[in-house]
């Protein structure tokens, strides 16, 4: 039985986690960056130990100072989060040589959805369709490639992830220059230069499926629509998926099961998808190997804790749901509110917030680090929170974030609380007309 | 082990259940370490918290800000945001400029990262650089002083 759970993390995910091993009954330990003595994390957690400097390199993403501070610890069980080391397969592997459980799956399930190439590759192996395209080692093979796949493309890194080191190329001309950067930036983000090509699907959107296994019995939890991004980031998700025909719907789900089991997948996961907003055709993209950020729409439908199905599952027990008994009821919405001032090209807004405050209520969840006088370091990602709604059906859920927002007040940095109150105002939102292009169209000013 | 959790969206969803029946306004929770504080809000709530003594988070920033006063005909150049100071394009390259350098108003001097993105630092005044106040791969404040400038 796991007892002392190390939280490789930080931010809002460590305090989640936090929340739901206290009420589990673990012992919490929590690493931290001398940044992060301070945090609201570090306050609440049972045991705190300083793994390293605030520079992530030499603290969240040490592979050797994280499993050396578990080990010091006593833990018997590391969760990773999201990012960081969460997918990083030689930490897994460390984690449990030492003797410690990782609360994720398998190293041959991160082996294989790794790389984005490794992961279409497994794709097309358990019958999944993906987007036309394929590794270009260099420039004369991305022009190759991009004969075959046509124009509008996507460059991605294959060892990208988040979004990062993807670029679009709409004309042939643009090519050449575009590789370049596309592989410079992959180096220099990811230390893996290779790209790949893939077709552009202009009226796109994204798709994602929760998926539930312990190696034998696989589930999903439903699908989460994501197609509201800023540079391939995501600002708001909701779950389930709205205005796909049903018969899609279950295609879909059914593909990212199919994808669970001839991986035998441990754990909590979600399943990637393009789909065509117009066809509802659907291409697989990846497969995420850890809790997502957007996890909380997903409980919000179905009343389940995803944090304490993936400790069960570490833990080596079985799934105790049937998939007949998963019960999805309502909508529900979230919003990522970040440090940045996005009417200034979102510049990074570090700083000491003078007082955060979240609306609260019926339907109203926040997922937030941050307290009155909290620190948001320049050193990490600009997540602040999340505000997550819910209501009987979308209509009310988009009514309520709407009032929410009105209420969200955060003093002393900018943050983007101003972009998403414009989101929830626009028509295409309201009405649930949305692609993956929905922030090009975005009033402005 | 005594536990002193801070509260669950459920819990403060039922207080403002409760509350939005009453005429209050306001209602502050304390526990041993916060204080938790449900303020009405137009037609809505707003939860707020916040650590009790000093186990706030209290530490500061940056430490490297210094306030240097201007003097005729030099400029400063100053950090517009808070982050990490870089005056070379990577480790080990050549710093983008030196003392004695003559830089233009979009002359690169150097690179803060905030974040993990780098933004690209112009000298924002022409002349001959003076001194450089804060070395490789410092943390800076915001509006610290990184290099001045002799104006020509």
């Amino acid at each position: 039985m796991m007892k002392r759970l190390f939280i490789a993390n930080r931010g809002e995910i460590a305090l989640r986690i936090l929340q739901t091993a206290n009420r589990l009954g673990l012992v919490t330990i929590l690493g931290v960056s001398e940044a992060d003595r301070g945090s609201l994390p570090a306050q609440i957690a049972d045991e705190m130990v300083v793994i390293g400097p605030a520079t992530s390199a030499e603290s969240y993403l040490s592979v050797e100072r994280v499993v050396a501070a578990a080990k010091a610890a006593r833990a018997d069980a590391v969760h990773p989060g999201y990012g960081f080391l969460s997918e990083n397969a030689t930490f897994a592997e460390s984690v449990t040589a030492a003797g410690i459980i990782f609360v994720g799956p398998d190293v041959s399930s991160l082996d294989s959805m790794g790389d984005k190439l490794m992961a279409r590759k497994v794709g097309v192996a358990a019958g999944l369709p993906v987007v036309p395209g394929g590794e270009s080692a260099d420039k004369a093979a991305a022009r190759a490639q991009a004969e075959i796949t046509g124009y509008p493309l996507l460059l991605k890194a294959v060892s990208g992830g988040g979004g990062r080191g993807m670029k679009r190329v709409d004309r042939a001309a643009a090519l050449d220059g575009q590789v370049d950067m596309a592989m410079a930036e992959a180096q220099a983000a990811f230390g893996d230069s290779r790209i790949y090509v893939e077709r552009y699907i202009s009226k796109g959107r994204h798709i994602e499926v929760q998926i539930l296994g312990d190696g034998e019995t696989t589930l999903h939890l439903g699908t989460r629509d994501c197609s509201i991004q800023r540079r391939f980031q995501k600002l708001v998700e909701e779950a389930p998926a709205f205005g796909i025909p049903e018969q899609k719907h279950n295609a879909l789900r059914n593909a990212a099961v199919r994808l669970a089991q001839f991986l035998h997948y441990r754990g909590a996961g979600t399943v990637e998808f393009l789909v065509d907003s117009e066809t509802f055709d659907f291409y697989f993209i990846e497969m995420n190997a850890r809790i997502q950020v957007e996890h909380p729409v997903t409980e919000a439908v179905t009343d389940l804790d995803l944090i304490e199905q993936q400790l069960l599952i570490a833990d080596g027990q079985k799934v105790s749901l049937t998939q007949e008994r998963v019960e999805f009821s309502g909508h529900a919405i979230e919003a990522r509110i970040n440090a940045e001032d996005w009417e200034q090209g979102f510049r990074p807004s570090p700083g000491r917030v003078r007082a955060a405050r979240w609306p609260a209520g019926p339907g109203i969840r926040v997922d937030t680090h941050i307290e009155n006088g909290g620190v948001i370091s320049p050193f990490y990602d600009s997540l602040i929170g999340k505000l997550i709604v819910s209501g009987r059906d979308r209509a009310e859920a988009v009514a309520r974030l709407g009032s929410a927002l009105a209420t969200l007040e955060i003093e002393g940095i900018a943050t983007t609380a101003g972009l998403q109150r414009r989101i929830v105002e626009d028509p295409r939102f309201i009405h649930g007309d949305v692609d993956t292009r929905f922030f090009e169209g975005l009033g402005r000013g | 082990m005594s536990r002193d959790l801070i509260f669950t969206s459920e819990d403060v969803a039922e207080i403002v259940a409760i509350l939005d029946k009453t005429p209050y306004a306001r209602l502050e929770v304390r526990t041993r370490r916060f204080v938790l504080r449900v303020i009405r809000s137009g037609d809505g709530w707003t939860q707020e918290i916040e650590s009790i003594g000093d186990s706030a988070a209290t530490e500061s920033l940056a430490p490297s800000s210094a306030v240097v006063a201007e003097e005729a005909g030099r400029s400063a150049v100053r950090a517009p945001l808070p982050g990490t100071f870089y005056r070379a394009p990577q480790p080990g390259a050549r710093p983008f400029v030196e003392v004695g350098d003559r830089v233009q108003p979009d002359t690169v001097i150097g690179i803060i990262e905030t974040m993990k993105l780098m933004t690209a630092m112009p000298a924002h005044c022409s002349g001959i650089i003076d001194e450089i106040i804060v070395q490789d791969a410092t943390l800076v404040e915001v509006d610290a002083v990184l290099m001045r400038v002799k104006l020509e």
